[in-house]
């Protein structure tokens, strides 16, 4: 695992020329890898929704089949990441879940699954269960 | 008057024509593959493999949405999103050679004689045409 990020500045550099070939390292702080932050990210919230676009402005059909079922479902306020906007994620998603294709929608860090697995819990009822079971929405 | 009649006799002909044309010179390997490795792995009794890539915003004659129905004894048991995970695992090589969204309906002999509902599949919203400006941006 790549933790840490060899830093070589403008400053490093020049401070390098002056001091004959010293070898200078410095390292940064420890830079979180994507799959700590996303790890972080759905245990840390109980619902979390990685799409294309935004909840107002999905990009995406599957992406926004999810957002309106959290909606139907009267899921208020949750956290989403747009994965359009950066392709670190959009890769990082697919490792971290083992799964293919975005929309992931993650309920108390366990991966639910993807627009079809939603529409179908959905339209079983088991969604409304398990979103009260997880606090998400009262009865 | 003469001329609707002759209209409506040319019509059917130079339909019937063009699309056996069209049949001939369209090939789908990636549809082809897919096909092959469901049926392998899973034994279906029943299968579809539909490219619905024209309902999004690709080139015509893309191979990179599919929708998947599949009836098999395999899914007795079996959790959705475990049913999900082994049809993209047997998959995995057409997501690597640019199939990005895969719809999939999985389901057991047993329940597909008794629904066989499918859901449809979402429109485009101008995601795929969002992610191949951004790729062309950057080369």
């Amino acid at each position: 695992m790549n933790r840490y990020l060899f830093k070589v500045g403008t400053q490093t550099t020049s401070f390098l020329l002056r001091s004959n070939n010293q070898v200078f390292r410095s390292f940064s702080t420890e830079k979180k890898s994507i799959l700590e932050t996303i790890d972080q990210q759905v245990k840390g919230n109980p619902l979390v929704l990685y799409m294309k676009g935004t909840p107002s402005a999905p990009q995406c059909g599957f992406s926004n089949t999810v957002v309106r079922i959290l909606e139907a479902e009267g899921v208020g306020k949750y956290e989403s990441h747009n994965v359009l906007e950066n392709d670190e994620l959009r890769d990082g998603i697919k490792k971290y879940g083992e799964w293919p294709t975005i929309p992931q929608v993650y309920i108390k860090g366990e991966l639910v699954g993807g627009a079809d697995i939603m529409l179908n819990l959905y339209k079983s009822g088991e969604l409304s269960k398990m979103l009260q079971d997880a606090g998400i929405i009262k009865n | 008057m003469y001329s609707i009649i002759k209209l409506k006799n040319f019509k059917p002909v130079s339909t019937h024509l063009s699309s056996r044309f069209f049949s001939t010179i369209v090939e789908e390997p990636i549809k082809k593959s897919i096909v092959e490795k469901l049926t392998n792995k899973f034994t279906p009794s029943h299968l579809e493999v539909i490219n619905e890539s024209y309902m999004h915003s690709v080139p015509r004659g893309s191979e990179t949405h599919f929708k998947v129905i599949i009836v098999s004894n395999e899914f007795d048991g079996k959790t959705m999103i475990s049913q999900h995970r082994s049809i993209n695992e047997t998959l995995k090589d057409e997501f690597k050679n640019g199939v990005h969204a895969l719809s999939i309906h999985s389901t057991t002999p047993l329940k597909w004689e008794m629904d066989q509902s499918v859901n449809k599949s979402p429109g485009c919203m101008g995601g795929s045409k969002k992610e191949k400006e951004k790729k062309n941006n950057n080369n």
